[in-house]
């Protein structure tokens, strides 16, 4: 059996690891799968409570998220297909046409 | 279900609001003007069934005993704040049942006349049946007046009534003459109507000290008695008055509603826009600025009569102001050459009667001419309104003369309300005039009783000599009107002469309802004065007539004898010497123009009020405030501002790093979570 603390500390590293490499990286497609840690890590927060305190609606709330993130994904690339597209790059430092 | 209950009255205030809803939504939704025959039949049925209907609850309450006459129809709360409730409810007793026979019973045969009178007006399209619409809209408004239970819903027919007034004064609104006299008869009444919403506030306010929670006619009248001896402080600017600083709470409260009262009915000083609202079609200002909707103040008054008992101040205040108006006003009416200013100012004049008796304790004698005035000057203004389609609306008598022979029927019926007003036996207005002058000369209450009375009687002698001067100059002699129009006269056709007929049927003998007694015992008749004897347990009336019969005959025929006197100078200046008022012009040329000008009140108010408040709106309010304040400053002040702080500073924030929003967003996620779990 697991104890719920090492749960939550990978949980947290996880989303520290999605964090960093969101707000650093350049390649969209990279920060892309950032946001995808970061929503895992998540998930597997949400598994760990909700089975520390056999609570089911933790799980609920995993699939729902497993769904949201697949939704989200297939938005992201087809925005990142899009732009390279018309830049063929997809480095978020050379969009930046919305600035003063 | 109590005793008297009914459901009778909402349907005769319900069905002209139909008839005007069913005109609206087809004018207003639907946009399409419907079939002539079909307009008539709405409004005019309409209006004639609320007549039947009146005439059943007549009947109902007349088969009741006496102490218990009345009829009441709570339709529902209306609204209740705390203790305080007012309900949506209507009662009949002898007053409002008077009031509700004239308002459905003439306001049906001007329903008549009117589709007459319209017929062949193309001014605008749908005017038809909008005017209907109004048409039915004020009767309803008017009955909810009447028959209203309490302040409340006499307040709301009494604003209902001023809307419609304004709506059809300005009916040709194209003209913007109308328009303006539209205008001026409602912000005019505003003025009355301040007055009248802080008479109900300060009764409201009284009411509740004394454990009435409602306004209701009859729970006022039962609570008011603790009332009556209370005062009230008045602020300090309104120190000058007499009796400062505190007055009695009757008093007041009865000079408030009096001003309300001075608004409607048009008395000194708010009378200026009942002349100025026969820019209306002819049937509306015979139905509201004759018949009905300037009685109200009188019917308030009436309706109020315990108030204005224990308010002696206040009466004789409505009763000087009454008798002033009166006489003012007529003569005003003697210079005026436009056939409608002439009726016009004898309304204002014969109100001014009514309100002497109601000021002098004699309700009875108020609401007596209140009912044959109905009738005999809603003739008068109907007769005018065929001459004036006999002349192809033409109302200047200078142009007019000789349509003795051309209308011979309009000249008749004419003749027969002239008759009526001046004020000869044995017409409608012979025997109300006469319980009014009788009422003025016996009011002890009311100071100078007897030189009101005088007034009355000069009144009566004006009153005689200007309406035979418009007779005569109207239809004796020979038609000033130029050829074109002079070859196309002819009088109008039956729609619009049967309401004639059956108002001069009334002109002549509503007097007999309210026969004295004196004339009954003449004839045998005992309680020959049944519209008295029918109203006395409703109005708060003083039994103060201990005069002899004698004198009752005498001032009766003093009364007489100044309507002949008038009759008789008029007949001499306009008939027999009929080069004689030129002269007369010329002789005394600065007083007639004061009296043909209208004494420049109007001139006076407008370099008084008008002038300043408009000036006042146009430089300070508007260009200072609106367009520099809240424009300037505060809408477009605000903007600038937002604008250049924008430009300057906030457009760094838009970096165009992803990046960097995303830190902030991780940020203000973390300072949002932060505070939640603190």
């Amino acid at each position: 059996m697991v104890p719920l603390e090492h749960v939550i500390g990978l949980s947290v590293i996880l989303f520290g690891i999605g964090v960093v490499g969101a707000l650093t990286r350049r390649n969209l497609i990279v920060i892309l799968m950032s946001i995808e840690l970061m929503l895992n890590a998540v998930n597997l927060a949400l598994v760990g409570f909700s089975r520390a305190w056999a609570n089911v609606e933790g799980q609920i709330f995993v699939l729902m998220v497993i769904t949201v993130a697949a939704a989200e994904v297939a938005v992201g690339l087809g925005i990142v297909i899009a732009l390279f597209r018309n830049r063929e790059s997809v480095n978020v430092e050379d969009v930046s046409l919305l600035r003063w | 279900m109590v005793d008297g209950d009914t459901t009778l009255l909402r349907w005769i205030v319900l069905l002209p609001g139909l008839g005007a809803a069913v005109h609206g939504v087809m004018l207003g939704l639907l946009r399409r003007e419907a079939p002539r025959w079909f307009v008539v039949a709405v409004s005019c049925g309409a209006v004639g069934v609320a007549f039947l209907l009146s005439c059943a609850a007549l009947v109902q309450l007349l088969g009741r005993p006496e102490e218990g006459r009345l009829l009441l129809d709570e339709a529902y709360t209306w609204f209740g704040a705390g203790s305080f409730h007012a309900e949506l409810a209507f009662q009949l007793d002898a007053l409002s049942a008077v009031m509700t026979l004239v308002v459905t019973g003439v306001g049906f045969l001007i329903h008549v006349y009117s589709v007459g009178y319209m017929a062949d007006d193309h001014r605008d399209d749908g005017g038809f049946q909008r005017f209907f619409c109004y048409l039915n809209l004020f009767t309803c408004a008017m009955l909810l007046l009447v028959l209203g239970d309490n302040l409340l819903v006499m307040f709301l027919g009494w604003e209902g009534v001023g809307l419609c007034s304004y709506l059809l004064i300005g009916f040709w609104y194209s003209d913007r003459w109308n328009a303006f006299c539209g205008s001026k008869a409602f912000i005019v009444n505003r003025i009355g109507d301040f007055g009248f919403l802080i008479g109900i506030f300060l009764l409201v306010w009284a009411l509740r000290d004394a454990g009435v929670t409602s306004i209701a006619f009859r729970e006022i009248e039962a609570g008011f008695g603790a009332l009556a001896d209370r005062t009230v402080a008045l602020p300090g600017w309104l120190g000058f008055l007499p009796g400062a600083p505190e007055w009695r709470l009757a008093t007041l409260v009865g000079l408030c509603l009096f001003l309300g009262a001075c608004g409607k009915s048009a008395q000194i000083p708010l009378y200026t826009w009942l002349p100025d609202a026969m820019a209306g079609p002819t049937p509306v200002s015979a139905l509201i600025h004759a018949a009905t909707m300037v009685t109200a103040g009188v019917y308030m008054v009436c309706r109020l009569s315990f108030l204005y008992e224990a308010a002696p101040g206040a009466a004789a205040t409505v009763a000087w102001t009454g008798g002033l108006t009166a006489l003012f006003a007529a003569t005003i009416a003697i210079a005026q050459t436009d056939i409608k200013k002439v009726l016009a100012y004898s309304t204002v004049s014969q109100l001014g009667y009514m309100f002497v008796a109601a000021g002098c304790g004699a309700y009875g004698a108020a609401i007596f001419h209140l009912g044959t005035h109905a009738f005999f000057k809603a003739l008068l203004f109907l007769g005018s309104g065929a001459v004036i389609l006999a002349m192809h609306h033409e109302q200047d008598t200078d142009k007019m003369g000789g349509l003795r022979r051309l209308a011979p029927r309009t000249h008749a019926v004419f003749l027969i309300a002239v008759l009526a007003i001046a004020g000869f036996p044995p017409l409608s207005g012979f025997f109300s005039k006469d319980e009014i002058l009788l009422s003025a000369w016996t009011a002890e209450g009311v100071p100078g009783h007897r030189a009101l009375w005088a007034l009355g009687l000069g009144t009566a002698a004006l009153t005689a000599f200007y309406m035979f001067r418009l007779h005569f100059r109207t239809f004796a002699g020979s038609l000033r009107a130029p050829r074109e129009v002079r070859e196309h006269v002819r009088e109008p056709g039956s729609v619009v002469l049967v309401p004639l007929y059956v108002l001069a049927f009334f002109s002549i003998v509503a007097g007999f309802v309210g026969l004295p007694q004196v004339y009954g015992d003449l004839l045998g008749v005992s309680h020959s004065n049944s519209l008295a004897n029918f109203l006395r347990p409703v109005l708060h009336e003083e039994h103060g007539h201990h005069v002899s019969h004698a004198t009752e005959y005498g001032l009766a025929a003093l009364a007489v004898v100044a309507a002949l006197v008038g009759t008789l100078l008029a007949a001499w200046l306009y008939v027999w010497r009929p080069r004689l008022p030129a002269r007369l012009r010329g002789a005394l040329g600065g007083l007639f123009r004061l009296v043909r000008d209208k004494y420049y009140v109007d001139e006076a108010y407008d370099a008084a009020f008008v002038r300043p408040l408009v000036v006042t709106s146009d430089k300070v309010l508007f260009r200072v405030v609106d367009a520099g304040l809240i424009d300037g400053v505060a809408v477009n002040g605000t903007a600038h501002a937002v604008r250049g702080f924008a430009s300057r500073a906030l457009k760094y924030a838009h970096s165009g790093l992803t990046q960097g929003y995303l830190l902030v967003m991780l940020l203000g996620t973390l300072a949002v979570v932060g505070w939640l779990v603190r």
